[in-house]
């Protein structure tokens, strides 16, 4: 049930205090959300408050986005702690607290599918500890030793003395003690919750239409933004004139902030209505010319460069092995930019008063928006609150990319005092992405006389979402090599295959285009080059694609395990309707390991018919099963979207898609059947918001290879006259 | 003014007639269960029901609401109790996001109300909302429950 938000009106009203502001918000706030509104309870370390009613408040520090990890990193912690799951409530950890805190959360973002593999340790310490400091809260109460009580279900219990209490009853005792330096973690075979599947704590405020997403905020007083930004990439501003939207209902304002123009409004559609009647003249830099044709030949001419090459991966020697093989492969491939479209589009909610600046922004990244916020206003960290909400999609587009933070605060700077909330239309979602970049790899292989490659070379040219988004440089341990991104050569470097000589290049070769973090990243592309190309050498080789991968993975034993897992469950190699063909590929990503066999058929129209995709994963353990079907069924339909329709192409320096009428989305109709196979191997912990992704699309192209002999080397496939049935 | 009620409540706006229906839910009555998508009638995330039929309020004026009766996925629990079709989504856990869903639970209801028992390819030509985390299995798990559930619940208000 959803308290509304005068329950925990005291709370609020002290952290607004503390902020300086007189704030009161008008939205009720989800039940999950609001514990600790009546009772702050004892904060036995910063991940545990306990309530003398024996509610266990959990703070889970990194953001919602519908990857489950809100309720599967509690669990973490529940299980060390030994608490009735049903008495837990999660609480989001503040930003702000974080920077007075001395990062007592540690990292914030829900990125790189690390939440659980960046996290499981210390949570489980947290919980562990935690759990420590109530037994030895209980054991002092009763005078006996801390080694003869048991924690179990929020009970503690000394079975010598048949005496028991709750954790509730010896919470604020156990806050006043030391933490012990050092707690054993439990072993896997004693789990509880650990591999259970738990519902998602978000869904029921969800279903019920009370869960609130950074566009449903609401504040006293507050005013909408909509904005234009320069439609060429890195383009500004040159001039702008209002004087048609003066005087017109409902319009505070507008203002020229550089590389955009804002119109402010008591209302978001007169906003975005009276936009479209100011005039604005772009200064549209030197990129007002390029087209996608031009970036094709700016990337091949990476694949033919002789300079600005980056070496990732040499082993043994390639040249000599090519000179000596008896048979070469050779061939190109190319994925282009994909935008994220998250179903709700980019914004932010900002209100500076007083020195001090609140948030509230759908963000994978609670503390970049907190820095970017403070940068922009040019206030201490200390002095900036990022509220949390649940996130309408990220992807990865509201992590690396804080564009939208620095355009809410940039607008809020304009109306000190007022809190304005500013909204993209889908149009500039679209234009304004930072995309998953192009890329084009040129693959290379010499097969011994049996078939069996004995040499490997890639080259990738594409541009470097570290260099040009991260801004960082590329240098180890950060990158691979010397000048390598190490997203470009994902599952490249890293091939696991036995090849005794490979060289893995990059050209870095940096566009115009923005890019940046789509999910997964490296590994939405790569694998389906690399494991296509694969294919390519097993029929070169007359083998058995599935035989020709496992041959090369025998000493590759969790890339073996999926892929062995996999086949088996789809039945590979067993006889298939008349028409129906097959693909396979696996690949490591995020640390788990994923293999897809692919059923399909395709008709003289090009319909591709997907009769069912097997998805198998190993990721070590798993925390919630249930959530991980989810996330590989999710990951289905991204990379089906992706691998059939997505293409973002650019005509005079700007994107030529602008809505999903011509960035298509794929709908309920075209869901295949998708079954999953859970293969973990136990002790490691992978990701799961991502890998499933990597080895889908080259298992389709395999299949599609194996009903028509047309091998799929550029995507989306709509180019190749393919659709889905 | 332009008078409607939003879930049983009567409601009444001055605003423009041609303000988007979602826009006057959102900004003007607070009502933030409808949510923007695309703008133009694509994704379905503004999806409610007017007079009982779906409406996508992002591409409809207001004034075209006035008299009528709008639900949104705010008013569809009946006296706090979730509708079957909430149940099934909640026993399915169907949202990843969330943001496209009630949209999808406000398209599924007013499916099940043409079509108590609908097939594979009922759902298919009806569901037509976007939804970009891909439950799109889920969704259709979850309106064979809830279609399941509701046929006996009327059952047993006959008996």
């Amino acid at each position: 049930m959803t308290k509304k938000f005068v329950s925990s009106r005291r709370k609020f009203l002290q952290q607004s205090a503390a902020l300086g502001g007189g704030l009161s918000v008008g939205f009720s706030i989800p039940d999950a959300l609001a514990a600790g509104a009546d009772d702050k309870g004892s904060e036995v370390n910063a991940w545990v408050v306990i309530r003398p009613d024996d509610t266990v408040v959990i703070r889970y520090a990194r953001s919602e986005m519908g990857q489950g990890s809100m309720t599967s990193a509690p669990m973490l912690v529940a299980e060390e702690l030994e608490c009735d799951w049903n008495k837990v409530r999660i609480e989001y950890a503040s930003a702000n607290e974080n920077v007075r805190r001395k990062r007592a959360w540690g990292d914030m973002a829900a990125v790189g599918s690390r939440t659980i593999r960046f996290s499981q340790e210390y949570l489980r310490k947290a919980g562990a500890t935690a759990r420590e400091m109530l037994i030895a809260a209980a054991a002092q109460k009763w005078n006996v030793p801390a080694s003869e009580c048991v924690a179990a279900n929020s009970v503690i219990s000394h079975a010598a003395s048949k005496r028991k209490t709750s954790f509730g009853k010896v919470a604020n005792d156990a806050a006043r003690l030391d933490p012990p330096k050092e707690v054993k973690l439990k072993d896997s075979k004693d789990w509880k919750l650990i591999g259970k599947s738990i519902k998602r704590v978000d869904i029921p405020d969800t279903v019920m239409g009370r869960q609130r997403y950074g566009i449903d905020v609401q504040l006293p007083g507050m005013m909408y933004a909509a904005i234009a930004q320069c439609p060429v990439f890195g383009g500004k501003v040159k001039s702008m004139d209002a004087a048609r939207v003066q005087g017109r209902r409902g319009i505070v304002k507008v203002v020229s902030l550089d590389t955009f123009v804002a119109v402010i409004a008591d209302n978001w559609w007169r906003a975005k209505e009276a936009l479209r009647d100011v005039a604005i003249e772009w200064d549209l830099g030197a990129n007002g010319n390029v087209s996608s044709a031009g970036l094709m030949e700016f990337y091949r001419a990476g694949l033919n460069a002789q300079t600005d090459i980056a070496v990732s991966r040499r082993d043994g020697d390639v040249d000599q092995a090519f000179a000596s093989a008896a048979k070469v492969v050779e061939a190109e491939y190319f994925t282009p930019y994909l935008a994220h479209s998250t179903m709700e589009p980019m914004g932010c909610t900002a209100l500076i008063k007083d020195g001090r600046v609140d948030v509230w922004t759908s963000t994978q990244n609670a503390e970049a928006s907190l820095a970017t916020a403070a940068a922009t206003a040019g206030v201490p960290l200390e002095n900036v609150e990022v509220h949390r909400v649940q996130l309408g999609g990220g992807f990865g587009r509201r992590g690396g990319g804080q564009d939208f933070v620095r355009q809410g605060v940039a607008i809020a700077k304009t109306m000190e005092g007022t809190p304005v909330k500013m909204l993209w239309t889908r149009e500039e979602d679209m234009q304004h992405d930072y995309y998953r970049p192009a890329s084009m790899i040129r693959m290379k292989a010499g097969l011994d006389a049996s078939g069996n490659p004995v040499a490997w070379h890639s080259r990738v040219s594409s541009t470097s979402i570290i260099a040009t988004l991260v801004r960082l440089p590329l240098k180890p341990p950060l990158a691979p090599a010397e000048g390598v991104d190490p997203q470009a050569v994902a599952s490249l470097h890293d091939l696991p295959h036995a090849i005794p000589n490979v060289k893995i290049e990059y050209a870095q070769r940096n566009a115009h285009v923005p890019v940046g973090f789509w999910r997964s990243v490296g590994h939405s592309q790569n694998p389906f080059m690399r494991e296509s190309f694969l294919d390519e050498l097993a029929v070169a080789a007359g083998k058995d694609p599935y035989e020709y991968r496992r041959a090369l993975l025998a000493k590759s034993p969790r890339d073996l395990g999926v892929l062995e897992a996999t086949a088996k469950a789809a039945g590979w190699g067993k006889p298939l309707p008349a028409g129906v063909f097959r693909g396979i590929a696996e690949t490591e990503a995020y640390g788990s390991y994923t293999s897809v066999v692919a059923e399909l058929s395709v008709n003289n129209n090009g319909e591709v018919a997907i009769r069912r995709l097997v998805l198998g994963i190993d990721s070590g353990y798993v925390v919630n099963p249930d959530n991980v079907v989810a996330q590989m069924q999710g990951s289905a339909v991204f990379m089906l979207t992706a691998m059939f329709w997505g293409e973002i192409t650019i005509k005079d320096g700007r994107t030529e898609q602008s809505n999903f009428n011509d960035y298509r989305l794929m709908r309920l109709r075209e869901m295949p059947r998708v079954e999953v196979v859970l293969a973990p191997s136990g002790g490691f912990w992978g990701g799961v918001g991502e890998p499933g992704q990597a080895s889908i699309a080259p298992a389709i192209c395999n299949a599609i290879f194996a009903a028509t002999g047309k091998r799929i080397r550029s995507l989306p496939l709509k180019n190749h006259g393919l659709t889905m049935a | 003014m332009i008078k409607f009620t939003v879930n049983g409540r009567p409601r009444e706006v001055d605003v423009e007639p041609e303000m988007p229906l979602l826009w006057a839910l959102r900004d003007v009555l607070d009502v933030k269960g409808p949510k923007y998508g695309c703008g133009v009638a694509l994704c379905g995330a503004c999806t409610v029901h007017v007079d009982g039929e779906l409406v996508r309020s992002c591409s409809v004026p207001v004034s075209a609401a006035a008299g009528k009766k709008i639900v949104t996925i705010e008013g569809l629990a009946q006296r706090g109790r979730p509708h079957p079709v909430q149940q099934a989504w909640m026993d399915h856990e169907v949202p990843q996001c969330g943001y496209c869903q009630g949209g999808q639970i406000l398209a599924a209801v007013a499916l099940l109300k043409k079509n108590p028992k609908p097939t594979d390819n009922d759902i298919d030509s009806a569901m037509t909302n976007i939804c970009r985390c891909g439950t799109y299995a889920r969704i259709r798990t979850a309106i064979h429950a809830a279609a399941k559930s509701m046929a006996g619940q009327s059952a047993a208000k006959k008996a």
